[in-house]
């Protein structure tokens, strides 16, 4: 499933030649837009030349339905695909120094290359300006450092903070943005007629092109809403090779395995416990993390973020309710996961024998033995033993596996 | 070029310059290049990150003690790391060619400085450095310009490069009024 990490995929030249064509496709978007003439740009503060909300917010919405399109189809995953992190209050200020930049400057970063490249030597100041401003930003982003890392919200997505489906979002976003087009359009008509210089032929154009515009994008967005996007369980469903490890038990590592890889100092990694709070006050491993099976997003989004990726270790009694949050976990490659074989049940059994008394017959997935005091992870048992294997250590279910690529991000 | 007036220094004329592109057209195309890019590589466009690389390389070549001593330029050219490896360096190379390209293919190639009738060339160029330093200040500090920050997070639905374009265009608007001199 898309996306790909070209220059792991390709190696460096390759992977490289093909950004330069991607910037290449970028570059002729803009120039051909007529981004490298200052006054298109700033036209759009005047109530003049709407350039820049027509091309802009047009190019928003074409991605935009694509993207969440081919998300909807499965053919990309959308968690690994660069949505730039959320830290509010530098956005805001980063957005109003550039807007002071573009009135006075009449260029942003990218517009600046394309006049460059045109042969504007207003477009070079700014270009050199712009490196010169990254400079000075560097030799002073010690003193508001503490201001500069505030107000991080991760990767904080619209519909998270809506509370509603990703496809509604992205349906009221289009409607929006189409009218936001469509009145630019109205004010650029209207400045163009009291100038004198609206042609027929452009107002016919302009009603041909977003007329088609607004009727393909309304007709993806139909498609949007209908496909819907796609859920941990339809991508459980298509991934045969997951079913086949959980068929063939490559799925399960043995508590003495656990134990092992607990004590790797070349592995990162996570146990997660997705029993219920008593079980887990009365008895869990050491450095396990209780998490609400119902509400894996989070979880699964800290797990991606992790820059060694984990391999982790997912348990509950038995293995019943462990093997549907596996199933999530793995849905779509992106997270190395294992259940833990029988369980904190068959953890006791070896580490605990005889400390705790049988349950003679217990519901499945439910505790086995009678743990007198909620101690949690104070039970001398529950600390995994140091193994005797020294690392490196050949693991016979546990398998290392590649970060994902998640994107590094267009601010690099 | 509408009503813009600009001063030719040096022109070579060997074809007529055409009109630019419907810029609802150029959006469509541009909009299909964002696409594409997320879709084979799972990353966004970008500007001002390759920029600003690219002037801590030059910068490491006048005052390499400098960059190594400075925290927040270390991570991108400190000691014996190559500030121009990185794959938004490269989207960089590619809008200068694409740009280059596109604007001698349709007669646009033309070494002129673009200002406003009231405003002199040497004048317009210190301003336009001006702007830029505002701009690449304020790219840092947001991390990410209108390209890296703007069209990716709002194609991407990030509710941060939502409130940073409503913060871009809001700084355009409030300070248009005031230096309207400069362009009109």
């Amino acid at each position: 499933m898309a996306p790909f990490d070209p220059v792991e995929l390709l190696g460096k030249p390759m992977g490289y030649l093909i950004f330069i064509l991607f910037g290449m496709g970028f570059g002729v978007s803009l120039e051909i837009a007529g981004f490298g003439v200052a006054h298109k740009l700033i036209g759009q503060f005047y109530f003049k030349d709407q350039t820049v909300f027509k091309t802009m917010f047009t190019s928003v919405l074409v991605a935009m339905a694509l993207l969440f399109l081919t998300i909807g189809l499965g053919w990309l995953d959308y968690d690994r695909i660069f949505v730039p992190p959320t830290y509010l209050w530098t956005g805001i200020l980063g957005g109003l120094l550039l807007g002071f930049g573009i009135i006075i400057g009449g260029y942003c970063p990218g517009t600046s290359l394309a006049s460059s490249a045109s042969g504007h030597l207003d477009g070079i100041f700014f270009v050199a300006g712009v490196m010169a401003g990254g400079l000075l930003f560097g030799s002073v982003a010690d003193s508001f450092w503490g201001f500069y890392n505030s107000s991080f919200m991760g990767r904080f997505t619209l519909p998270e903070w809506l509370g509603l489906p990703t496809e509604v979002v992205v349906a009221i976003a289009i409607v929006a943005g189409l009218l936001l087009v469509w009145g630019s359009d109205m004010i650029e008509k209207a400045w163009k007629r009291r100038e004198g210089i609206l042609t027929d032929a452009e107002v016919k154009q302009d009603k041909r092109v977003l007329t088609g515009i607004a009727v393909a994008l309304l007709a993806a967005t139909v498609a949007i809403l209908v496909i819907g996007q796609p859920t941990l369980a339809d991508a459980w469903n298509k991934n045969t090779e997951k079913q086949a490890m959980l068929a063939e038990g490559k799925a399960f590592v043995p508590p003495a395995e656990v134990s092992q890889a607990v004590y790797d100092p070349l592995i990162n990694i996570v146990l997660l416990d997705v029993r219920d709070e008593r079980d887990f006050n009365l008895y869990h491993l050491e450095n396990a993390q209780r998490i609400d099976p119902d509400n894996l997003a989070p979880v699964m989004a800290d797990l991606l973020q992790e820059s060694e990726p984990p391999v982790v270790i997912v348990m509950s009694n038995d293995e019943t309710r462990a093997i549907e949050v596996w199933k999530q976990l793995v849905a779509k490659n992106s997270i190395n996961a294992y259940v833990m074989e029988g369980g904190i049940n068959a953890w006791i059994e070896e580490h605990a024998e005889g400390q705790f008394q049988p349950i003679e017959s217990h519901p499945d997935d439910t505790l086995a033995w009678v743990i007198p005091d909620a101690l949690g992870d104070k039970w001398h048992s529950a600390i995994p033993h140091q193994p005797h294997h020294p690392a490196p250590y050949e693991y016979e279910i546990i398998k290392l596996q590649k970060k994902a690529p998640t994107g590094a991000g267009g601010c690099g | 070029m509408t009503a813009a007036s600009s001063t030719v220094t040096k022109s070579k004329k060997k074809r007529a310059a055409k009109p630019f592109t419907n810029s609802l057209i150029a959006g469509v195309l541009l909009g299909l290049v964002l696409f594409l890019v997320y879709f084979f590589t799972g990353d966004g466009l970008g500007a001002s990150g390759g920029a600003n690389r690219f002037a801590v390389w030059a910068a490491r070549l006048v005052a390499p003690g400098w960059v190594n001593s400075t925290p927040y330029l270390i991570k991108y050219g400190g000691g014996a790391k190559k500030p121009l490896d990185s794959f938004i360096v490269m989207l960089d190379i590619g809008v200068l060619l694409g740009g280059f390209l596109s604007a001698w293919y349709f007669g646009r190639l033309k070494t002129v400085t673009i200002k406003g009738p009231r405003v002199g060339t040497s004048m317009r160029w210190f301003i336009a450095f001006i702007g830029g330093t505002l701009a690449g200040f304020g790219a840092r500090m947001s991390r990410g310009c209108t390209s890296g920050q703007g069209l990716n997070g709002a194609a991407t639905l990030s509710v941060g490069s939502w409130a940073f374009l409503l913060a871009f265009f809001a700084g355009g608007y409030l300070l248009a009024y005031f230096v309207r001199r400069l362009w009109f």
